[in-house]
């Protein structure tokens, strides 16, 4: 049985609340037809008793207390999936926008996901080599592992994306099972295609599913795009056995579309007016990534963010931090120094690196020298406000030789070319390099059988 | 019970009922038909509230609404440790089996595996009276633990009948007592507890026994009593989760509870996999024989997470009950307070400080407050140490969880963004760090370790603090116009920071560290303190002893001198006072000229 309302009860920002509605479940999607033909999508958000509010995707503009007509469709948000939707461009709530028609479903799957078993989890242990000497040798990429990127407006973090794609090397993928999952969220025209021409020349396109909810596009829609995005994601990598790296930008952008959309539920705001449950909703999210028992593929996930005014206490990079499984965080003032890629070495990390690096993975060596050069250049950073109160002229000898290992550090570790693909032995290289400019003694969180081997300063 | 109570309202896990009299506030529910677990949250004469522990998605109002006439129980028998379960007590692997890699809603399965036979031996005779947590009956639960079932808290009476010993399932009837009133009770292997009642015990007593984790900077600065309080407070990223596994991999508790409060999945899976590897010295046997896990990540419900905290201090306390030493990590509390103001936004209700609800402070209390040492009425004793992780938001300790928390916790180990920056782990700064167990403990620590444990400890502390407004100057000027004798502060402070505080946890010998070999290093850390003074008061300048490298083998000595050979440290002192004394030698000719 079939019903169709007839017309709404109050109209207020994208939401709409309807009376004597029966037999309604929630988060049930609603299709909305206008007078004028055209039709639009919704979810059920609250119920109370025969009253309801549905959340309109596509905006409530033009829709007034009569001209609409709702249908109850009986089934929560759903992705219709198949094989076939590899390679295809979507819109921000999975349908097709490339014109190649519609997916024919193989099997359909709620948007919202199911949690993943904890004991049913593997914990992620092959590493990934992007041959990015910062990422690789200090804040190693696991597969499996949820890597954010903190950025901010106007920082190259979309090549950093577009480089760690290109070059991502993951153990056990090769063509036929590596992919790409990428969600854009509230981004503009000229990112999304910035995005499409550099998977083309990188001749991964083919592989990549895009999801694409530009900034001009409903604000609703964006908190499901990444949700769509993961479910095709988890289908690829947990049905078909692919390796999934999911690229999801900007979070920022998604974060303030569940903001407006919780104000206007008239929701009691929490931090900086964002929903009390803007972590449960950004954790069901982040914690689809990951790998299963009995499943060869991967999920693994970069989120991008720009932090509002740069500032990495805002509750979304700090909630972001407390779910993720560290980040790479880009430094305005590198990037000022025109270095790239510009990250910020000291507050980024990778909370899955032990485990992936070493002996039988990278080097053995690999631990080691990534605490010493930890150490070392939070010891740079010391030196130099201490030179910024004293000047460089009246430092310590070695506090000296600090800022001169800090400027090597910067210009040629950090710094690499945008198609410089180093090998992790380059890397790790390069730093015990650096690391040799600085007397033996100062290197305290390395022991003396490695130094016998790695050290190439003067010193004996 | 009322079968006719359905739904009306869903907001989220809110669910609400119009009309029912019947409910009772607390009381466990069954919400529509596939009936998701729920607890009754408010009652008005017109609206029941309810949160459910699970996703509400497809719930419709007219949906049935089932009470169970109990409060939400756990189920307290053998099969719990070496276990991992929800927020709600239920066993993660049988979910596995029943429903796959995800998590399906509406998963029944028991809390105990029931088909399981448990070698028991019945120690109550028929004739005998029992009181409620008198033990009748003991059990090998896993090699390690003795599994001691005792009588509910609530019961009491004379056994009319006990079984012999034997291979017995947890419903079995081990014993039927016959109480004041004539009524006979079945006695199984298990009872039910209400994870939100803390269960009695005789008598509290004061916390004077530490517990010991091999983490020197806890041990010896910021120790902590079996039955003690602490809160771990750091921003991401600078090792709350890390500080937490060595302290259940470690600390010398019989039982570890460890709560993964809404944290990540992928490192659940890292603790069951570590766990299991891990070998416990003490008893030879996989960490996992002593240990039982709670996961509700992050993504799963969010009603579950709030009652994840109280399951899990429910278990412990049944096991200090049987007379166990438990140590409970709460991995992390904000996670639980987010959950609390989440449901609290539901519920509509006025929010206190940064949207926490103003019952927030009486939560933390009641919760830490189920901690200490006590008598547990079968006359034994055991404890319930809480540890609790704090995860301030934007790292800011004046966040109300964090200032809530400190009130009601008696250790306070913060970590620091800025060493976790320079990876100097553990994280805890020294300064802002504090214990409020040193009168309760210090007579154990003299009487252990010796009255000089306590000095070394005053004395470490003292230069830390003089380095730290040392270090004021420094900051502004350069270390270089110290004079010596401070110059000298900063270099032993410097070997305390490096070669003491710091403790590298994937070491195989610094991982843990003995008392004993603790007090011998800072033993000698403040012997070459106290003989380069010497050095420094002859106006030697101390460049000449920084030359000997004798501060450099200092740092290291907690790599070279085995956790097995602590009397390699009388060389190291030996080494010590033949170097400055050379030095004194030529460093008395030089100031004669």
């Amino acid at each position: 049985m079939v019903i169709d309302y007839v017309g709404v009860k109050e109209i207020n920002g994208s939401l709409i609340v309807m009376d004597g509605v029966k037999g309604v479940s929630y988060e049930e999607i609603v299709d909305i037809k206008l007078d004028n033909g055209t039709s639009r999508q919704g979810r059920v958000v609250q119920i109370e008793g025969e009253r309801i509010v549905v959340q309109v995707f596509e905006g409530t503009r033009q829709i007034s207390l009569k001209n609409t007509k709702t249908r109850l469709m009986g089934r929560p948000m759903e992705m219709p999936l198949a094989p076939e939707i590899v390679g295809r461009v979507l819109d921000g709530a999975g349908r097709p926008i490339d014109g190649l028609g519609d997916i024919f479903p193989k099997e359909r799957r709620n948007i919202n996901g199911t949690p993943i078993n904890p004991v049913s989890r593997v914990y992620p242990k092959n590493y990934i080599n992007t041959g990015i000497s910062t990422i690789d040798t200090l804040m190693t990429l696991i597969r499996g592992q949820k890597l954010p990127i903190f950025s901010g407006s106007g920082m190259s973090h979309n090549d950093l994306a577009v480089q760690i794609v290109r070059q991502a090397k993951i153990s056990g993928a090769d063509s036929t099972n590596f992919g790409v999952v990428f969600a854009a969220m509230g981004v503009q025209k000229d990112v999304a295609e910035y995005f499409r021409k550099s998977f083309e020349e990188s001749g991964v396109l083919s592989r990549v599913v895009m999801l694409l909810n530009l900034s001009n596009d409903p604000i609703i829609e964006r908190t499901l795009t990444p949700r769509c995005a993961l479910t095709v994601a988890e289908y690829l990598a947990f049905e078909l056995d692919m390796h999934i790296l999911v690229i999801m930008t900007d979070m920022t952008s998604y974060a303030e579309a569940l903001r407006e959309f919780s104000s206007s539920k008239g929701e009691i705001p929490g931090r900086k007016g964002y929903p009390g449950y803007l972590y449960s909703d950004l954790a069901s999210l982040y914690e689809r990534a990951g790998m299963i028992k009995g499943h060869p593929g991967s999920v693994t996930q970069i989120p991008i963010l720009t932090m509002p005014n740069d500032d990495i206490t805002h509750p979304i990079p700090d909630l972001t931090g407390y779910i993720t499984e560290g980040q790479i965080v880009l430094d305005r003032a590198l990037q000022g120094q025109g270095l790239y890629p510009p990250v910020s070495v000291l507050p980024s990390l990778s909370r899955l690196m032990k485990d992936g690096i070493g002996e039988g993975y990278t080097r053995g060596d690999h631990q080691a020298l990534a605490n010493q050069l930890f150490a070392s250049y939070a010891k740079v950073i010391d030196a130099r406000s201490l030179a910024s109160v004293i000047g460089e002229e009246e430092l310590s000898p070695i506090d000296k030789k600090y800022i001169e290992f800090g400027k090597l550090f910067e210009s040629r570790f950090v710094n690499q070319g945008f198609n410089e693909n180093r090998s992790i032995e380059q890397s790790l290289d390069l730093g015990w390099e650096l690391l040799g400019t600085l007397p033996r003694s100062e290197l305290d969180r390395v022991d003396d059988a490695l130094l016998n081997i790695y050290y190439k300063g003067k010193e004996g | 019970m009322n079968n006719s109570n359905v739904i009306y309202g869903i907001n989220g896990p809110v669910v609400t009922v119009r009309e029912a009299d019947s409910f009772e506030m607390m009381e466990m529910v069954h919400v529509g038909t596939q009936k998701l677990v729920g607890e009754v949250i408010g009652i008005t004469d017109s609206l029941t509230t309810i949160q459910v522990y699970e996703e509400t998605t497809g719930l419709r109002p007219g949906d049935p609404v089932e009470g169970t006439g109990a409060p939400m129980n756990v189920t307290l028998g053998p099969g719990i440790i070496d276990n991992i379960f929800d927020g709600i007590e239920r066993p993660l692997k049988a979910i596995e089996e029943q429903s796959g890699a995800f998590i399906k809603r509406g998963a029944r399965v028991s809390p105990l595996d029931e088909d399981k036979l448990w070698n028991v031996t019945v120690t109550a005779r028929e004739g005998d009276e029992l009181k409620g947590g008198d033990i009748y009956a003991v059990l090998p639960e896993t090699p390690i633990i003795e599994h001691r079932v005792m009588v509910h808290p609530r019961l009491s009476g004379k056994v009319i009948k006990a079984m012999p010993d034997g291979n017995y399932r947890v419903n079995d009837t081990i014993c039927v007592i016959e109480d004041e009133y004539g009524e006979r009770h079945d006695l199984t292997l298990c009872q039910q507890w209400p994870i939100r009642t803390s269960r009695p015990v005789k008598e509290r007593l004061t916390p004077s026994i530490p517990l010991i984790t091999g983490q020197r900077i806890m041990d010896t600065l910021f120790p902590i009593a079996k039955g003690g309080t602490a809160a771990i407070p750091g921003g991401f990223g600078t090792g709350k989760t890390m500080n937490q596994h060595q302290l259940a991999k470690w600390c010398d508790a019989d039982i570890i509870i460890y709560v993964g409060c809404g944290e990540r999945g992928n490192e659940m899976s890292q603790v069951l996999e570590e766990f299991s590897e891990l070998i416990d010295p003490k008893s030879n046997r996989p960490m996992t024989d002593r240990t039982v896990l709670i996961a509700n990540t992050s993504n799963m419900p969010v009603a579950a997470r709030e009652a994840s905290i109280y399951t899990g201090i429910t278990l412990a306390e049944y096991y200090r009950d049987m007379g166990y030493h438990v140590a409970m990590m709460a991995d992390s509390t904000s996670r639980w307070a987010e959950a609390l103001r989440e449901i609290s936004g539901r519920l509509e209700e006025m929010p206190a400080e940064e949207g926490f609800p103003a019952y927030l402070p009486s939560r933390l209390a009641e919760f830490y407050e189920r901690g200490g040492r006590a008598e547990v009425l079968s006359g034994g004793e055991g404890s319930v140490t809480l540890i609790g992780a704090v995860s301030p938001q934007g790292s800011d300790f004046s966040e109300p969880v964090t200032q809530n928390t400190k009130r009601f916790t008696r250790v306070f180990w913060a970590l620091d963004k800025s060493l976790a920056y320079a990876r100097h782990y553990p994280a805890i700064n020294w300064i802002n760090s504090y214990s409020e167990y040193f009168n309760d403990l210090d007579p154990w620590f003299r009487e252990n370790l010796g009255d000089d444990f306590i000095e070394y400890r005053n004395r470490i502390n003292a230069l830390l603090q003089e380095e730290n407004s040392l270090m004021e100057i420094v900051k502004l000027i350069g270390a270089d116009v110290l004079p010596d004798d401070q110059k000298l502060v900063i270099e032993t402070a410097r070997v305390i920071r490096v070669g003491f505080l710091q403790q590298n946890a994937f070491h195989a010998d610094d991982t843990y560290v003995p008392l004993e070999k603790q007090k011998l290093m800072m033993k000698t850390i403040l012997y070459l303190h106290s003989r380069a003074k010497e050095v420094v008061d002859r106006e030697i300048p101390i460049s000449a002893i920084t030359k000997l490298g004798l501060f450099d083998k200092l740092t290291k000595m907690k790599y070279d001198i085995p956790n097995s050979k602590p009397e390699m440290f009388d060389d190291y002192i030996k080494d010590i006072d033949e170097q400055i004394g050379l030095l004194l030698g030529i460093g008395g000719s030089a100031d004669g000229n």
